[in-house]
């Protein structure tokens, strides 16, 4: 079929791609107001940004691969981990799933237009790349990049003479970006769902974004006020949390974890939901346990924004308050399991379809379940208080939030992109990436804890002489990843420019509405109103299909 | 949505319900950055029981008293401006609205002579005076000055909301069928009145 072909549906309209609004080349784009252009803006800022941040985690193994000094001093290594984690919590995997795949896809599942305030999309956006650059500038600007570590702890944070206002900012601004995001979602669900699309008959990753919302519209705000302190603070020294001053920088900690608890789950639940969408699609089957798993992210929602303080038992709290926080863990996990279950409930007697958005999610289901384990191990208070700040934990939060948030964003690129730009990437080559990112991610991470185990700090530049052995397989382990990363990246980038076009609608065989639109969309999506069908019921609509026909 | 007609002059897609909702929840999001300054101000104050007691005793309860009057004054002539656009007398709305406005602008000058008198009296966040009090009374004024300079922007960006009201009303974008804007702009200003209901007992009405 040639390309002009391609370009226009039976009813003589163009895909949001071709199509010609009213601003030329990339204004086009920067000033469109279609939730499936913002998505992409998104995607290409977000990868962008995960590049950056991947580029210094290989300079941090780097420079730990042996003792002492091997590339840089400890001051750059400080800036280092500390934008690492910036760049990666607060610019990658919060924004996310939600920003990229939520923006293209959500209101196609719900059958609509676009989301409810689509000018407000577009100024989240623009937001984001605000607190991206004031990112940048924290780093070029005299003063230094920031050396807090990510978690801006008081009284380091209104002490160091780096660039700390200019950071604090650009989190608050992303934050704000966030919650534009999350109140848009919402307001989407509930007003924009196509006439028969009952709460029931969404797709789950539609209730994944959903709990993410309300997650997002809840917390976020406690994070903007705290870290607009921490500027205060600095600027007028108020003394709020300068305990030279009275303040209680204890008090900071819980206001942070309020925030950056639940954030797991602003990171995690979207690609609880792209699991949720993608086990059944390649099985074959319908989901196992739909409301279980709905609900069951509306209850991570609830009890994750209640767990905050185990972050913080080593810091000083009362034997009261550290069980409570203890059991409340201990129950968060039940949820997040309950969704485990139902995916491998699903996969049994499925028609599994190993294609490289299944790998990973399988991958996702493997590494989420070391990282939860491992969560449930540092609920128990005494085991705790011998991990704390220690490697344990950085693979703990490395299984977790790369092994989901990261592996599940990984998994959409693999099942949607083709959908969105209607190109075909090579399957082969995406599946040996796979192979060669899932065995170095293991490589890289899993040592963190048997080291953390035996006492090794984290954010440290040295170490000693017996951590050695774990920290060079680690560093290894990093380029094997990275090379797979970069090997993946290469191959859906050549997809972009030189792949094989499509216009097949239903790649996988989803039974989810945006397998039923053109590939790529047209601009409105629908040329007319969708049927509205169960999302999973794959035999059974299969059947009715084949009556019909 | 199927209970409002859309224009046939313009495609836009127009949902009152979906336009009241997002302000809720930003609203609500707005409660919670301001729960933020509260839970920090509960948690001093249960501390720092007596020295809030001692500070609070330099606060003008008179300038205090006015403010309020004057918010909860200008909150009841935005929802009266709303509801003489639902009626179809603009003039009426809009001279409403500008007066919401001056009253928003007679509270920051209150707000501003009020500011004025404490850092004469030396208690500002690094003052001589102030760092040889005790850490309460620091966190006090600390406080003070945080959650009432927030709420103040709060004031003026809600004057800055309301003028661009006025311009709509003016140019009939905002008319006794489409007030929603409008309306918004009143559930914002409403939240500042409500905030400040707040910090009028906390920091005036302690001693």
């Amino acid at each position: 079929m040639s390309a002009d072909a391609a370009a226009i549906n039976q009813n003589g309209h163009e895909s949001y791609l071709e199509y010609k609004g009213k601003y030329k080349g990339i204004f086009a784009w920067i000033l469109s107001t279609d939730h499936k252009r913002i998505g992409i803006l998104y995607m290409v800022a977000l990868l962008t940004w995960f590049i950056a941040g991947m580029v210094l985690g290989g300079l941090i193994r780097l420079e730990l691969i042996s003792p002492g000094r091997d590339i840089v001093d400890p001051q750059t290594y400080n800036a280092f981990f500390t934008l690492h984690g910036v760049i990666m919590l607060f610019i990658f995997v919060i924004p996310g799933i939600p920003a990229v795949f939520g923006n293209f896809f959500l209101p196609i599942m719900l059958g609509a237009k676009d989301v409810a305030f689509p000018r407000l999309n577009l100024f989240s956006w623009y937001l984001y790349m605000t607190g991206g650059i004031l990112v940048i500038l924290a780093i070029l600007l005299p003063g230094g990049a920031p050396d807090t570590g990510w978690t801006f702890y008081i009284p380091y944070s209104i002490r160091t003479n780096t660039n700390m206002i200019i950071t604090l900012t650009a989190v608050f601004i992303l934050g704000f970006s966030s919650i534009l995001t999350g109140l848009n979602f919402i307001t989407t669900i509930h007003r924009l769902r196509a006439p028969k699309m009952g709460w029931f008959k969404m797709p789950l990753f539609a209730w994944a974004l959903y709990a993410t919302g309300w997650i997002q519209v809840i917390v976020t705000p406690i994070i903007g006020i705290t870290l607009l302190l921490v500027i205060v603070e600095r600027v007028f020294s108020v003394g709020l949390f300068d305990p030279a001053l009275g303040g209680d920088p204890i008090l900071f900690q819980h206001l942070f974890w309020i925030y950056s608890h639940p954030a797991v789950y602003i990171m995690a639940v979207p690609a609880m939901g792209v699991i949720s969408e993608i086990i059944p699609t390649f099985a074959r089957r319908t989901i196992f346990g739909y409301k279980f798993i709905a609900f069951s992210s509306i209850a991570i929602a609830v009890f994750g924004s209640l767990v905050w303080a185990h972050h913080m038992f080593a810091a000083g709290m009362t034997d009261t308050a550290e069980f409570v926080f203890s059991l409340l863990t201990f129950l968060v996990a039940i949820p997040s399991a309950v969704k485990v279950f139902n995916w491998t409930a699903t996969l049994y007697k499925g028609s599994i379809e190993l294609d490289p958005p299944m790998l990973y999610a399988l991958a996702f289901i493997f590494l989420f379940s070391i990282g939860g384990l491992t969560g449930v191990i540092q609920g128990v208070l005494s085991v705790d208080i011998h991990i704390t700040d220690t490697y344990f934990i950085v693979g703990h939060i490395h299984y977790v939030v790369f092994g989901t948030a990261g592996f599940g964003i990984f998994a959409s690129l693999h099942y949607w992109l083709p959908k969105m730009i209607g190109k075909m990437y090579n399957i082969a080559h995406a599946k040996v990436a796979f192979w060669i990112l899932f065995i170095g991610f293991n490589f890289l991470y899993f040592p963190f804890f048997i080291m953390g185990w035996l006492g090794m700090p984290r954010r440290s530049y040295d170490y000693l002489p017996e951590y050695h052995v774990y920290h060079l397989i680690s560093t290894i382990g990093s380029w094997v990843m990275i090379a797979g990363i970069l090997y993946m990246f290469y191959n859906l980038l050549i997809s972009v420019f030189k792949g094989k076009r499509i216009t097949d609608k239903n790649i996988w065989g989803g039974e989810t509405l945006e397998w039923f639109v053109d590939t790529p969309p047209t601009l409105e999506n629908f040329d007319e109103e969708p049927e509205i069908n169960d999302p999973y019921a794959y035999k059974q609509n299969e059947i009715e299909a084949e009556e019909v026909r | 949505m199927s209970t409002h007609e859309q224009t046939v002059t313009s495609h836009v897609h127009r949902d009152d319900e979906g336009s009241r909702m997002g302000m809720w929840l930003f609203l609500f999001t707005e409660l919670i950055l301001f729960g933020g300054m509260f839970f920090i101000y509960s948690v001093y104050r249960y501390l720092h029981h007596d020295d809030f007691h001692v500070a609070a005793k330099n606060m003008n309860v008179l300038i205090g008293t006015a403010n309020t009057i004057i918010l909860l004054t200008s909150s009841m002539t935005i929802a009266v401006s709303i509801a003489a656009m639902q009626r179809g007398k603009k003039m009426l709305s809009l001279t409403l609205q500008s007066i919401t406005v001056i009253f928003g602008f007679i509270f920051l000058v209150n707000k501003y002579f009020e500011w004025t008198a404490e850092i004469g009296h030396g208690n500002y966040p690094g003052s001589p005076e102030l760092v040889n009090q005790n850490a309460g009374q620091i966190l006090f004024f600390g406080l003070y000055y945080v959650m009432t300079g927030l709420h103040g922007l709060h004031v003026i960006v809600g004057m800055i909301v309301i003028i661009f009201m006025m311009r709509f009303t003016m140019k009939d974008i905002i008319t006794p069928d489409s007030y929603v804007k409008l309306e918004a702009a009143g559930l914002y200003w409403h939240l500042v009145d409500i905030i400040w209901i707040f910090l009028f007992p906390l920091f005036y009405l302690i001693t």
